[in-house]
Parts: C-alpha cells; structure tokens; sequence
C-alpha cells in the first residue's frame, strides 16, 4: 500500500541537490529581462507619457505603455469561468489606482539595460484623490473604478460607482427566534490585517513562440488553465495560440492563484517574437502582488446562561484594493461555514461588503477569507464562555457539529441534506484530544513569576474541500511499455506534494508499486482539463479523478486481455499488475508490449458534489513577558481531521507551516503605512515573518477519520490548518494576561501598552 | 572589470560590473542552487560559502570574491544528499525554495562546531527564513544529520 505511508516527496532529491528546476532557473539565457514601471502615486490619470528617449536607450527592445495596445477588462483572477470576480484590470491602462499599478512595460537584453531605459521614460500625471481607508469607501467621492467598461459576469452585488466590488447577505433559519431566546448577548468588533502570502519564490514567468509560433508561457502558478485562457483574453489571441507549463512553484498560497506576472512577457514575447521572463523582486511582490484581504466584522452571538449558542449575526467589510479578484468569493467562503460549526443555533445572518480602494489588490491567501472570519467567530466564543463562566471547551462540547449531523450553510437551500450531512466530523475528538495534549485543565494560566504570565488558549475551524459543483479536476493514465503508468494532471503542485499524494492513490488504485508511476504536471497540451489548485481541493477533487481513472483503467486493461485470449470479459480478473484468466497470466510489463500498437489511456474528470469539510483544534500555549509585552508561543498542539491523511508526513510539516502562518499573522505580520498612506514595510527586512527562533514546538495529531466521498477516504488539509492560530493565540493572551485583543496582530508594543493601561486602571 | 574566484575547487573568470552581486554572476554563470528570495540580505536564499563562511550572495559585490574560493551546493552534493535525504525523511522540502541554503549553511555549521546544541543551530540557520514548513520538520532532519539528540 503506498497510501497512507510516509512516502518521500517525489521531487526531494532534486530540491535539496539545488538543481535547477524553477522557472527562472530554466529560463533561456536569452531571454530578454522585462520590467514594469510602476506608478508612484496612489491614484492618477497618465495624462502624457514620453518613451522616445527610454527607446534610444542600449539593449532596448520595446517599451510598452497603454497607448500601444487596445486592451479589454479583465480579471486576474484564477478562478473558474466565468469567473466571480470584476472584469476590471486591464495589462496598462491609462489610470493607475494604487501606488505600484503598472505605468510601462520595457524589456531589454538585460536587467541593466531595462532599468537604464525606464528611467528615461517620461509621465505627466494628474493626480487624483484616491480613497485609501476601505471604511470611508463607499460612497466616496473618489470611485476607484470610473471607466465604463469594466463588468460583472453575473450579479453579484457589483456597483463600481459607489466603491462597492461585491456584497453578499446570507440568511438562514430564523435570527430573531434566536435571539429571542437568548439570556446574554453580546456584540464585538474585530479587524484583521493585510498580511503577505511570502512565499519564497518571487512571482516569474518565461515566454517564448515554439517552432509553429505558438506562445509557451512557463509560469509559477496555481492555475495553469486559468492562465492560458486570461492570457489568451488579455491579449486577444485565440486560446489555442497559447500553451502553458507549470514547473516546480516555490511556493504559491493562494498568490499564484492571481496571474501577477504572466502578462508581461507574454505581450512582449508576441511583439518582439524574443523569448522573454520576468523576475519580480521582493520589492515589487510587495508593491504589486496581492495579499489577505483586510476585514472589519461586527459580530453578535446569542447564547442561552447553559451555554447553548442560538445566533450569529456578522456584518463584515473587507478592503478589495484597487482591483477586484477574488473579493466577493473571499466573502463567501467566510460567511460560509465558521458560524455553522455551532450548527445548534435557530439562525445566522450575515452582511458582508468589499469595497474598492485605492490599495494594492487583496487576493487569494489560504484560508481565504475563513481565516479571517474563524479569527472573529472563535474570538467571541471564548468572550461568551468567560461571560457566561463556562469552560471554553466545555462550551464548545455543548454547540459544535457532529458526525452525522447536517452543516448548515449559505448553500442549504440549493442543495438537499445528503449533500450536507457530515459523514465524517470528528470536530469533538479533535476538541478531546487537542485539551489532553496541553493538559487543559491543569495548564497554568496568569502570572508565573514577576514579569512572566503564561496562558492556554483555543479555537476550532473548518473549510472545504472544494467548491460543490464548480472545482474539477481531471487525471490520465497511460500504459507504457515495460507496464509503467503516466499520470498526467493538472493541478500545480506548490511544494505541497501533491504530484506525490496523487502518485500514492494512483498506485493503490492501480494495485502496482508507488515507484511505477510516474507524474506529469502541468502542461495545458497535454494535461486534462483541472481548475488547479486551490480552494484545498487537489487532494479531495483531482485525487478522485485519479481513483476514477484508474478503475477505468484496469477495466479497459481487462477488455484488452479477454480480446487477446478471446475470452468473455467476466473470465479475466485482476490482482497487483497480473491479469488472469482460466489457464493464462499475464502481468503489467508483458501486456504492454503485446498491446504495443494499441496505446492504452484513459482519461477521467471529477467534479465536486459533496461537502465534505475538513476539521481541526487548535490549542495555543503563550509567555507574556511583562515587562517588555514580548509574546512567545511556546507550544501549538493541533488535531485535525482530514479524513484518511494519504500521506502523514506531508500533511504534518502542512499542518506546521499553516500554524506558523497563523501564528505569524496573530504576532508579527502586518503592513504598516505612513501618514501619506505610502508602505512602510516593503521588503523582508522590515516585514516580520517568523523565524526559526520564534517557532513553536507543533505537535500534530491526525482524528480517526474517513469521508467516505473522498479518495481512499481523505478530506483536504491545506487551509484548514492556517485558520485556527491566530484565535487561539489571542486567547491564550487573555488566559495570561486578562486581557481581550479584538486587532490583530497583538506586537509587543500593543501588548505594553495594554498591560500599562490596565496597570493604570487597577 | 575581470575578476577570478575559485568556484566548488575550480578556478573561473569572469567579467563583472563594478556594482555587480555575485548572486548575479554565479546565477548567469549556471549555479542555480542559489536562489533570490528577497534581495535585500533577509532570507537567506541566496547564501553561498566564502572561503568556508555563510555569506548571503545577494548584497555582496562580485569583485570583492576577487581571487577567493567560493562554494555553492553544486560543490557539495554528496552532503546535501546526506542531509537533503534526512530533511526529505521528515517531510520537510515542500516548496523547496529555501532548503538549498538551508543546507549549505548548515554544512559550514558542520564544519564550524562539532557538538552544536538545538539552540546553536536554530541560532545559526536563523537567517534561511521558510514559509512553508512551520521548521520543525527541517529541524528534525538537522539534529539527525548532526547527531544533535
Ligand atoms: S536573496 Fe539574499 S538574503 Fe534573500
Ligand atoms: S520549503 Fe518552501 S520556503 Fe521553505
């Protein structure tokens, strides 16, 4: 069995020998090197722009500005079409919306040459006054969005003139029976920030015309088909003129879900006919790609004094940046489900709102707007349980989904109980189990010695495992000679190890060893049609695609056997690469030469129809130093039900680097501005990430647990993980220290002065 | 202006810019194992061995390696596979993007201290920043390749 072993990544040897596998690593050194000019001001109109000099320049090969190319509104957004998003970013427009929009496109023979000629290009700008805070944006005199051309593909509360992306209301059972059987109510408000995807690799593309002047794009993405389709849009070429590969990702996290880079070599490629790449720096991944949307929520929950939770109400903005992608589905995948854990109650109700503002775009960022929403929810849980004095745990024992029962969603009224009914929910094991790991009920919480107060703080979460009759996935197996299997998939393995997990089930299904398999991903030539990867569905989706396909194989297989001894189909079985009949055997290796002019492949596509959401605890154990207000997670202890975890060794370092991912946003990331609204923190220097010194020991633990829809039984696991931290770690500052902090992240600053103010008060 | 170095044992010239840094020139050169994560001295991804030592290509000028021997991963496969195969048994390569100088840095720790404590090596390799694997995995395969219990 290859599934559920601590297989080895695939690509390993290749990673840590430092071969060149990336996409700036296999770039053609001829490349020319493009580079955008980006706008310095926050919002202006491109009222004259000069590039006779810039062109005389050395090395110059073209320079590009809107004037140059008729270009139509679109959106960046890697999502399926047609897609939730605004159709409202064009590759050079002659408004720029946020400092860092792209002004001018210039590519040279090299990187020197490309700065030298941008620096001679002239811009006269009139400046507009731009809305930078999303709270003041609607209805703002300042309209991010004034031209008439950017649409919506379908309602989905559209209204540029007023600064409004998307809006989404959701309202199930009855609210106001909730409420009225509420004994304590309470109301909070919380923010969260803007933090960076960082994922290691910069944004890149390479592009070039292959021998039939097709243009290749290799890109670092997500979303290879999503790719090829916008290119082709944005570019105006028919969609079979482009061809997209996908080589190894340093990593994506929902950044490389947006097209941030492909554009502009692909546009200079089709100019100049020159192979082409672009290498953001840290610098601009700052300036110009997108990160976690930042969200106010006022939140409401109802709860009898027994501690039965009755209702939620969530109204919610969230800060869109200047261009729209991903916006309203972000609200979407947070109004969903992180109020329906507690599936008890008579009603929720949510009001939620992105608004335009004249910022770098927000975009997708694991966890996708449900983590910042579990940030709120789980928050006012633990308020409540200190209101009500009950233990958190044991509150939420009382309120929380379980195996068997229905999740109640926005979706409800679309889709029947059978859909959402939770075949496996060990949601109450991962609470048991995570409590026990940090000794709950013993742990120490308040001060411990002089100027030190430790604390134990928890929360839950939940997301999907795709998006129910949207996200698909495909696989294609292939017979070869000496009985070795190609699968072919489209999704984009971002280090997750994917490639390898899809590889695991293929060889189970296939009942051969793991090492006969090999993968190929992506190519949009010859990979089946696959949305990517995303909304953590590669493992639930495209994994049962693979499982599809390879039963189909072995059916196929044993038509071709029973052809070969003529032989009804019935006669023929199959067991670990031998086909046997009355009095013949054949394995794998023999078959495929004598099927040698017969290739043997087969292709199948899954669409996701169930919901079937992953779980997970999170329990939080912190040191305030008072001192100083320094805040050091000491130990994170995490349960998560993922199903069947296909490969344990993956899904553990996952679940660790979602949890430090949260942890960071909980203490350390953040983007700060200045008075005139510019970043102040633009590069790795001055953006906090955590370092090893800062990680916790992260103990994981996987529920017993198998989803019957899912490949081999699995659920997701890439986002889940991230969503619990941040609540947990702010509850266990409050364990610590008393005190209640509805803002993140919580730096050692905020947590001095808070520690001062309440010294002060008492 | 021409310069020479000593690259993973053999001596190679090159012709660099005044304001040139040597992740660029060994990059074009055909090093690939360094990477550019943040150009800015901060992550880490960038780092190669001067004369032994971790230095971080990415904010140091080609000319001052005039004349001094230089190592990248290439020049050390067979520990990084000694290594990169323990980090690999924890899982921990998932993107991959910073554990080339993760191990590199970790080869000159190697070198340096004989007996390092947990803490000597988060201290040492705190600068090869990750996002993906929350360390702990990277860790694990560290304290097995240098026999830190
Ligand atoms: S690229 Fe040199 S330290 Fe980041
Ligand atoms: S493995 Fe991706 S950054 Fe470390």
């Amino acid at each position: 069995m290859a599934v559920n072993e601590r297989i080895d990544k695939q690509d390993g040897l290749r990673i840590v020998t430092g071969s060149p596998i990336y996409t700036d690593d296999i770039a053609s050194p001829d490349a020319l090197v493009v580079k955008i000019m980006h706008s310095e001001h926050h919002y202006a109109r491109i009222k004259k722009i000069d590039t006779q000099e810039a062109l005389k320049m050395p090395g110059v090969a073209c320079i590009l500005t809107y004037k140059d190319i008729a270009a139509k509104p679109i959106t960046r957004a890697g999502q399926t079409y047609p897609e939730p998003s605004p159709q409202d970013w064009k590759i050079l427009d002659e408004y720029v919306r946020f400092k860092g929009d792209d002004v001018a496109i210039v590519a040279a023979d090299t990187q020197r040459h490309a700065v030298e000629a941008m620096a001679k290009i002239e811009v006269e700008y009139e400046v507009l006054e731009p809305v930078l805070d999303f709270m003041e944006a609607e209805g703002n005199k300042a309209v991010v969005h004034q031209e008439e051309d950017c649409f919506a593909h379908f309602d989905f509360g559209f209204r540029p003139k007023e600064n409004v992306a998307g809006s989404l209301k959701v309202n199930i059972g009855d609210y106001e029976k909730g409420l009225k059987e509420s004994d304590v109510v309470i109301t909070r408000e919380y923010r969260t920030q803007a933090t960076h995807p960082a994922m290691m690799e910069p944004l890149t593309a390479y592009t070039y015309l292959d021998h039939v002047g097709r243009l290749v794009v290799v890109a670092s993405t997500q979303v290879p088909f999503h790719v090829r389709r916008q290119v082709a849009t944005a570019l105006n070429i028919p969609m079979h003129k482009v061809r997209v590969i996908k080589p190894r990702i340093g990593g994506g996290f929902g950044c490389k879900q947006t097209s941030g880079a492909e554009f502009y070599p692909s546009l200079v490629t089709l100019k100049t006919g020159r192979p082409a790449k672009i290498y953001f720096s840290r610098n601009e991944v700052f300036l110009a790609a997108t990160r976690r949307h930042p969200f106010w929520f006022e939140l409401t929950v109802g709860a009898t004094k027994d501690g039965i939770i009755k209702c939620f109400d969530m109204k919610a903005r969230s800060d869109a940046g200047a261009y729209g992608e991903h916006c309203w589905t972000v609200l979407e995948a947070g109004a969903e489900k992180c109020m329906a854990l507690y599936n008890k109650v008579e009603g929720y109700r949510y009001d939620g709102k992105a608004l335009y503002t004249n910022r770098v775009s927000s975009g997708a960022f694991r966890g996708y707007g449900k983590t910042q929403n579990t940030f709120a929810v789980e928050c006012i849980v633990n308020e409540l349980a200190e209101i009500l004095n009950i233990d958190p745990v044991e509150l939420r024992n009382r309120n929380i989904i379980r195996e068997g029962e229905v999740l109640r969603i926005g979706h409800d009224h679309i889709y029947d109980a059978a859909v959402m009914r939770q075949d496996s929910c060990k949601l109450d094991y991962c609470l048991k189990r995570g409590a026990e790991m940090s000794n709950w009920k013993n742990s120490e919480s308040g001060k411990t010695s002089s100027n030190k107060a430790e604390g134990t703080g928890l929360a839950l979460s939940i997301q999907g495992s795709g998006i129910i009759n949207l996200d698909s996935g495909g696989a294609t197996l292939k017979l070869n000679s000496d009985g070795f299997f190609t699968l072919l998939i489209g999704s984009a393995d971002m280090g997750t190890g994917c490639d390898t997990i899809l590889a695991q089930m293929a060889a189970d299904a296939l009942e051969v060893p793991y090492e006969s398999i090999v993968v190929n991903s992506a190519d949009t030539d010859v990979s089946p049609y696959d949305d990517g990867s995303y909304a953590s569905s590669t493992t639930y989706v495209t994994g049962t695609a693979v499982v599809k396909a390879a039963a189909d194989m072995i059916k196929r297989l044993k038509e071709e056997v029973a052809k070969l001894w003529k032989l009804d189909l019935e006669e023929i079985s199959y067991r670990e690469g031998v086909f046997t009949g009355a009095d013949n055997e054949i394995d794998l290796n023999h078959l495929s030469y004598e099927l040698n002019s017969e290739q043997i492949s087969v292709t199948r596509s899954h669409k996701c129809a169930k919901e079937a959401p992953p779980y997970k605890s999170g329990f939080a154990k912190v040191e305030v130093d008072l001192e100083t207000g320094k805040i050091k997670v000491n130990e994170f202890n995490a349960v998560v039900d993922c199903g069947t975890p296909i490969n344990p060794n993956l899904a553990t370092v996952q679940t660790q680097g979602g949890v430090l991912q949260g942890i960071g946003m909980a203490l350390f990331e953040e983007i700060n501005y200045s008075q005139s609204g510019d970043e102040l923190n633009d590069s790795f220097m001055t953006y906090k990430l955590p370092c090893k010194k800062e990680a916790p020991k992260i103990n994981v633990e996987f529920a017993d647990s198998y989803e019957p829809s899912g490949p081999f039984g699995a659920k997701s696991i890439g986002e889940v993980v991230i969503n619990a931290a941040a609540p947990a770690v702010i509850h266990a500052i409050y364990k610590a220290t008393g005190i209640w902090f509805r803002e993140l992240p919580v730096t050692p600053e905020k947590m001095f002065k808070a520690l001062k103010l309440k010294s002060n008060q008492e | 202006m021409q310069i020479s170095m000593i690259i993973n044992g053999q001596e190679k010239a090159f012709n660099v810019e005044p304001d040139e840094y040597l992740s660029d020139t060994l990059r074009s050169a055909g090093y690939k194992s360094i990477k550019r994560g943040c150009d800015k001295s901060s992550c880490g991804a960038c780092t190669v061995l001067l004369e032994g030592k971790p230095i971080l290509s990415c904010s140091y000028l080609s000319f001052r390696a005039n004349g001094k021997k230089v190592t990248t991963l290439e020049g050390e496969r067979e520990e990084a596979i000694k290594l990169g195969s323990l980090i690999i048994k924890e899982g921990g390569d998932q993107c991959g993007f910073c554990t080339p100088s993760l191990i590199l840095t970790t080869i000159a720790l190697k070198r340096e201290n004989a007996n390092p404590t947990e803490e000597d090596i988060k201290h040492y390799t705190n600068g090869n920043l990750c996002r993906c694997t929350g360390y702990v995995a990277q860790l694990n395969g560290i304290k097995k390749y240098l026999g830190v219990e």
